[in-house]
């Protein structure tokens, strides 16, 4: 018990009265974020090529894709910035940003629409080699598939 | 015989940072009895990972709990990884260590800030999470998140830590632990709070092992016990003695506390030394089949995983059996015999953590 001090956190109670406060004012200085920090998902829609694998993996089922449309939505209030997403993506069109979502009363969605149209898919290896039109069958198949989807 | 009399106890109290209920029995202001009841925070995360991917699962393994996330995605992924024979990349292991201690120092840095609350000590509990900002802003600048963290992956893990990032890491683990010593010093060489604490809940090391305690709560009762001694993740090439205490009261436990924090500023540093270059991660091919237990040391201590797969995608049984859930029964014990005005400090002394319990 000869350790035993009285007080010694006055010294540390009383320097904190002359020292600056450890928070920063915040809305007044704004939030430094870290480059890593993975605040929202933000896509280029442009480089998507609505395969869906963002949707099937999303534990939380926020995010929405519709080829025929060429839209990608997210319910930003379901989303729990796992980045799962980020990690499938086959096109890498998907990524992680720093920075919050706004707060908001209503829990709403972002769509996202591609303005221009998806390059037609390489056509498929033939199953057999002897059908020679195997090549064009599935170009001309795959534009009213779109349509009806 | 004095009349009894029941005090309900929680599950809100200012002192409680989840809800559990006690009945306490009480005659005149001593309690015999405590009857816990839980069950407030039950979300049925164990269900889920029958209809969830199981790469998917560990998304939601380390939502269980928002302190003890990090080792809920390793148990959750080594005890995958054992199923499915993969060999995680020694870099992996290595950086699962250091985020892993970096857990443990925000996990008891928060615990003492919650001790000096419950004491009253309020610029003491603000001194405790000032410093633990300083490790939750490092998880942040590694990991892209400040609670939860999201690196682990069945294989390895997803993100990478270049040398600027370790040394900041080694950095600011130095300057922390000099930050440390006035709040050390304040818990455990001030008269006040050791007046409050020493003495209070003695719980010797022959009840807490049949009680089935585990964590510092069994360490601060003599038994040098702790997982990391099995040696998973990169425990087992790093230097590391269990940290232990005789006296098996509330000063115990904090003193093996805040001596773990130190440990852990040793392990991050040893562990930034030694890391090897390499892979991060190892594919997964195909689906798990077979089942599995890992144990692993979480901050609050010994944690249980089981998995039981099937060869599908979606696991047929996962179980966690939480530090918590094995200090209740001890804590029972440490509250009787004890004075009203003390339960919610022993409460708080076994570091309760009550969303990881239900799950």
């Amino acid at each position: 018990m000869s350790s035993l001090k009285f007080i010694p956190f006055a010294g540390t109670a009383l320097r904190n009265l002359f020292r600056k406060p450890v928070t920063t004012s915040y809305p007044f200085a704004p939030a430094q974020y870290p480059e890593r920090m993975r605040g929202h998902i933000e896509i280029d829609i442009e480089s998507c090529i609505s395969c869906g694998m963002c949707a099937r993996s999303c534990p939380p089922g926020a995010l929405t894709v519709d080829r025929a449309a060429g839209t990608w939505t997210i319910q930003r209030f379901d989303c729990v910035q796992c980045g799962n997403c980020v990690n499938v993506c086959p096109k890498k069109c998907l990524k992680m940003v720093p920075g919050y979502t706004t707060p908001d009363c209503t829990k709403h969605s972002d769509t996202y629409t591609r303005t221009t149209p998806l390059p037609k898919p390489a056509p498929r290896p033939a199953a057999k080699p002897a059908a020679p039109a195997a090549q064009a069958a599935p170009a001309a198949s795959q534009a009213p598939a779109a349509k009806t989807e | 015989m004095a009349k009894r009399s029941i005090v309900p106890f929680g599950p809100q109290h200012p002192v409680l940072p989840e809800p559990v209920h006690l009945d306490l029995v009480l005659e005149d202001e001593v309690v015999v009895e405590a009857v816990p009841s839980i069950g407030f925070v039950h979300r049925g995360l164990e269900k889920l990972v029958e209809t969830k991917d199981f790469k998917e699962y560990v998304y939601i393994a380390e939502r269980v709990c928002g302190i003890c996330s990090f080792g809920h995605g390793l148990g959750y992924c080594q005890t995958l990884e054992q199923i499915m024979n993969l060999e995680v990349p020694p870099r992996a292991r290595y950086l699962r260590t250091i985020w892993m201690e970096m857990s443990r120092i925000h996990s008891h840095l928060l615990w003492l800030g919650l001790l000096a609350d419950a004491m009253g000590f309020e610029s003491l509990f603000m001194e405790s999470w000032k410093l633990r900002e300083k490790i939750l802003d490092m998880f942040d600048a590694t990991t892209g998140g400040r609670v939860i963290f999201s690196v682990n992956c069945i294989g390895g893990v997803l993100k990478d830590m270049d040398e600027t990032m370790l040394k900041n890491i080694v950095d600011t683990c130095n300057e922390m632990e000099k930050e440390l010593k006035p709040i050390a010093d304040a818990f455990l060489r001030e008269y006040t709070t050791e007046s409050r604490l020493r003495g209070l809940g003695v719980l010797p090391a022959d009840q807490a092992v049949l009680a089935g305690a585990v964590g510092p709560m069994l360490r601060a009762s003599g038994v040098a016990y702790d997982a990391r001694k099995l040696g998973y993740a990169a425990y087992g090439d790093l230097d590391l003695e269990p940290i232990t205490s005789s006296d098996g009261d509330s000063y115990a436990r904090c003193e093996v506390r805040i001596k773990e924090i130190s440990q852990s500023f040793d392990l991050i540093r040893q562990a930034a030394a030694k890391i090897p270059a390499g892979p991060i991660a190892v594919p997964v091919k195909g689906f798990p089949k077979g089942e599995y237990f890992t144990r692993i040391e979480q901050p609050r201590g010994e944690a249980i995983y089981y998995v039981k797969a099937n060869g599908t995608k979606f696991i047929e049984r996962f179980r966690l059996r939480t530090p918590t859930t094995s200090n209740i029964p001890p804590m029972l014990n440490m509250l009787k015999d004890c004075q009203l005005a003390d339960v919610p400090l022993l409460i708080l002394t076994i570091d309760p953590c009550i969303s990881c319990t239900e799950r």
